[in-house]
């Protein structure tokens, strides 16, 4: 693999390899010593140009364990809001040597400029793009799904006929488009569910149902429930009138949480609001995996990492 | 004197073979021409002679913007692409919305030598959509300007549209729309569909365009006015300029080469070069655009020519500015688009790219048949020069071209402006020599 830009690129044998390797990672997590030589001497770079401080802990904890030097390149406040280009950001990260780029950025499409330019010979992992895709999200998300419906079994498994209901702002959500195309390319059948206004256009050429009737979807008791953040700034843009019709009509609250049968994983990408599109008793029950979904974080980046970096690099 | 050319064994765009004769201000003749000593000759055999094309939506960025183009750059593409006319856009630094700008503009073009520089005045002060420009000064001014356009910006507002489509009655003028509803575009990056939601890009609503159009062709009818509609993007926005039309609406259309070209699929790799305002839209709208320029609901070809600097599109898709060079390729892409296709022939061509965007802008001297007693405004053209479209073949100061790469069936061979020539033997004609010419050709005409 050179770059991680997308899912909807990767293949069934791809992600599942990924997924495996990504079992092997969470095993060394379990060690005394947590720490792999792998990617010793080699410089990631993460590469922000949007906060997000889960996200880039969790790759820089990954490129550590596998003992490669990390460089934190905040773009905000940096030069690049004062007109500097992401050309030239990428060049100045080019002299600097960097082996993987992990970059989130606000605008759609830039992690693939970034990595077809010609700017940089350094492989590129997406870490959020603006509404577009977040990969390493989607795939700790399968990787969750897959250790809890299989465990130590899970190795070599797809998710096929796994039933996944995501829920929320399906418009603007990177997670959701990263996931549909994982969890479609593994086999599993995804129904999106949210308000009319929050669903692109046109989804003919999505692998996915979609819906507006949060409770017509919870009745076919699905195997996942994923919710999404809602932003409240969204109401002001006349997407919905207000958050509380907002949580009463797509919210996971306690009587649709309580409805739902205790083998159903209740997963979100955080942060959380609580009240709003998820109920606390949901997302502090066993049956959440939100603390999973953390610390898979870190064995899912190592694993992309160091599919990117280890010296197995083909062209594809 | 000026030189004489003497241009033989031509393709005229009925298909009839004939010589030309150019000798200074006008087309001496045309036919079989034994006797022609002096004359320099321009062998034409397999070539087609079209009356100079005329752009009626050409972004020349001078005054202000020098570093995309200039009156001279942005002439030189236009001699390069067989045009010998063009109309420039307002949206310049200042704004063309005084008579000053627009004769300062119209005299830069005069002196270079290139083409016929006509200005097109703004509608509203400063493109602010907020109080009526000077349209009577910038009408009665030396550059006798007759297009009002916020090309750039949409006229939103209902009651300002209306009296600007009411106010240039009283010296014939026309209204060019950039038809955007601003509200149903904010932050819009491409087309909006499958293909938009897929990649996490805004979407620019067909609906947007055709709202406006729909509005405003009402608005001229209502007030008796003459309407012109710019780039035309969409399927819907045809239907509802066929129905304005066929209610005897006073309405024109343009379509650039483009939209009749490339498809929003192009725009899946993220490459700025293919970002466009109004942007490229699917296969059913070129479809349809062709369509409507074949039967007449869409009165012409226009190039929106939108140059750039490099560092304008060497971004990421949201940060790169919209918009293509397009006066090189033009007439090479409409000759893929409809020629190739059947849909329409050299005449047709030549209605669509000279006659019809002349009488629309109400420019004399352009547009007018290849025939004796005619302007000297002639375009060589090899429909049999397929080749790659390359850097080779962009005369203007910026390179942003989504053709780049592509092939295309022919090339202009040649462009005469004036009786001179501007664009040669696929070469541009050198400054010195044009800016000379250009001179003894306005003695021609004043003396
Ligand atoms: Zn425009």
């Amino acid at each position: 693999m050179r770059h991680l830009l997308s899912t909807r690129e990767l293949s069934r044998e791809q992600a599942i390899e990924l997924l495996d390797i990504a079992e092997d990672m969470a095993a060394v997590q379990e060690r005394e010593v947590k720490k792999l030589p792998t990617l010793r001497g080699k410089t990631v770079v993460n590469l922000f140009f949007e906060d997000s401080t889960r996200t880039r802990i969790s790759f820089e904890a990954a490129a550590k364990r596998l003992s490669a030097d990390v460089i934190n390149f905040s773009a905000k406040g940096s030069s690049v809001s004062k007109g500097e280009s992401l050309k030239d950001t990428a060049q100045t990260l080019q002299a600097m040597g960097a082996d993987g780029v992990v970059i989130r950025h606000h605008a759609s499409g830039a992690p693939y400029t970034l990595a077809t330019s010609g700017w940089i010979d350094a492989g590129v992992v997406n870490a959020g793009d603006g509404t577009h895709e977040h990969p390493t999200q989607a795939l700790l998300d399968a990787f969750t799904m897959r250790r809890r419906l299989h465990g130590a079994a899970s190795r070599g498994r797809a998710l096929d006929g796994v039933h996944v209901v995501i829920v929320g702002d399906v418009l603007h959500s990177r997670v959701a488009r990263s996931n549909v195309w994982l969890l479609a390319t593994l086999g599993a059948e995804v129904e999106l569910v949210a308000p009319p206004t929050l669903v692109p256009v046109d989804t003919t050429t999505w692998p996915a149902r979609v819906g507006y009737d949060l409770d017509a979807a919870l009745s076919g008791t699905p195997d996942v429930v994923m919710m999404l953040r809602i932003q409240a700034e969204r109401m002001h843009a006349a997407f919905f009138p207000n958050s509380r019709e907002y949580a009463r009509t797509w919210g996971l609250d306690d009587a649709r949480f309580d409805a739902l049968p205790p083998s159903t994983m209740v997963m979100h990408p955080g942060p959380m609001n609580r009240g709003l599109e998820i109920a606390a008793r949901a997302a502090d029950s066993p049956q959440s995996t939100v603390r999973e979904q953390v610390a898979n974080g870190v064995s899912v980046r190592m694993a992309a990492l160091y599919l990117l970096m280890s010296g197995e690099r083909g062209d594809a | 004197m000026s030189e004489r050319f003497l241009i033989t064994g031509a393709t005229l765009p009925g298909g009839e073979r004939a010589d030309i004769l150019l000798d200074g201000g006008i087309i001496a003749g045309v036919g079989s021409i034994a006797d022609a000593s002096g004359a320099t000759v321009v062998d034409a055999a397999g070539l087609i002679a079209l009356p100079g094309l005329v752009d009626l939506h050409t972004h020349l960025r001078e005054p202000g913007y020098e570093q995309s183009e200039t009156v001279l750059t942005g002439t030189q593409a236009a001699a390069a692409g067989g045009f010998t006319a063009v109309f420039a856009m307002a949206n310049t630094f200042p704004v063309a919305d005084t008579a000053g700008v627009v004769e300062q503009e119209a005299s830069l073009g005069r002196t270079a030598g290139y083409a016929t520089v006509q200005p097109i005045g703004a509608v509203t002060v400063g493109l602010k959509g907020e109080q009526l420009a000077e349209l009577g000064a910038m009408a009665r001014s030396r550059a006798n300007v007759r297009v009002f356009s916020d090309d750039g910006f949409c006229v939103s507002d209902p009651l300002l549209m209306r009296r600007a489509l009411e106010y240039v009655k009283a010296f014939d003028g026309v209204i060019a729309q950039h038809a955007q509803e601003p509200r149903l575009t904010e932050g819009a990056q491409m087309n909006e569909g499958a293909l938009s939601g897929e990649l996490g890009l805004t979407g620019w609503p067909a609906v947007a365009e055709e709202s406006i159009i729909a509005r405003d062709v009402l608005l001229a009818e209502h007030v008796g006015s003459r309407l012109h509609v710019c780039h035309v993007s969409t399927a819907g926005s045809v239907e509802v300029i066929r129905w304005a039309k066929a209610r005897g609406i006073d309405v024109t259309a343009e379509v650039t080469p483009h939209h009749l070209l490339l498809t929003e699929d192009l725009i899946a790799g993220y490459d700025p070069r293919f970002k466009v305002n109004p942007p490229l839209r699917r296969a059913e709208d070129v479809e349809a655009l062709r369509a409507a320029l074949a039967d007449g609901t869409i009165d012409i070809v226009a190039t929106d020519h939108a140059p750039h600097p490099v560092e304008a599109k060497e971004s990421e898709w949201q940060a790169a500015a919209n918009g293509m060079v397009g006066l090189e390729s033009a007439l090479a892409v409409v000759h893929a688009a409809v020629v190739e296709t059947g849909l329409m022939n050299w005449a047709d061509v030549a209605r669509v790219m000279s006659s019809a965007p002349a009488r629309i802008g109400r420019l004399h001297g352009h547009g007018e048949s290849v025939a004796v007693g005619a302007a000297p405004e002639l375009t060589l053209y090899d429909p049999a020069a397929a080749s790659e479209f390359d850097l080779d073949r962009l005369a203007g100061r910026s390179t942003n071209s989504p053709y780049l790469g592509r092939r295309l069936p022919g090339r202009v061979v040649a462009t005469f402006h004036g009786g001179y020539p501007t664009f040669l033997d696929g070469a541009v004609r050198p400054l010195d020599e044009v800016a000379r010419n250009a001179a003894s050709a306005l003695g021609v005409v004043h003396g």
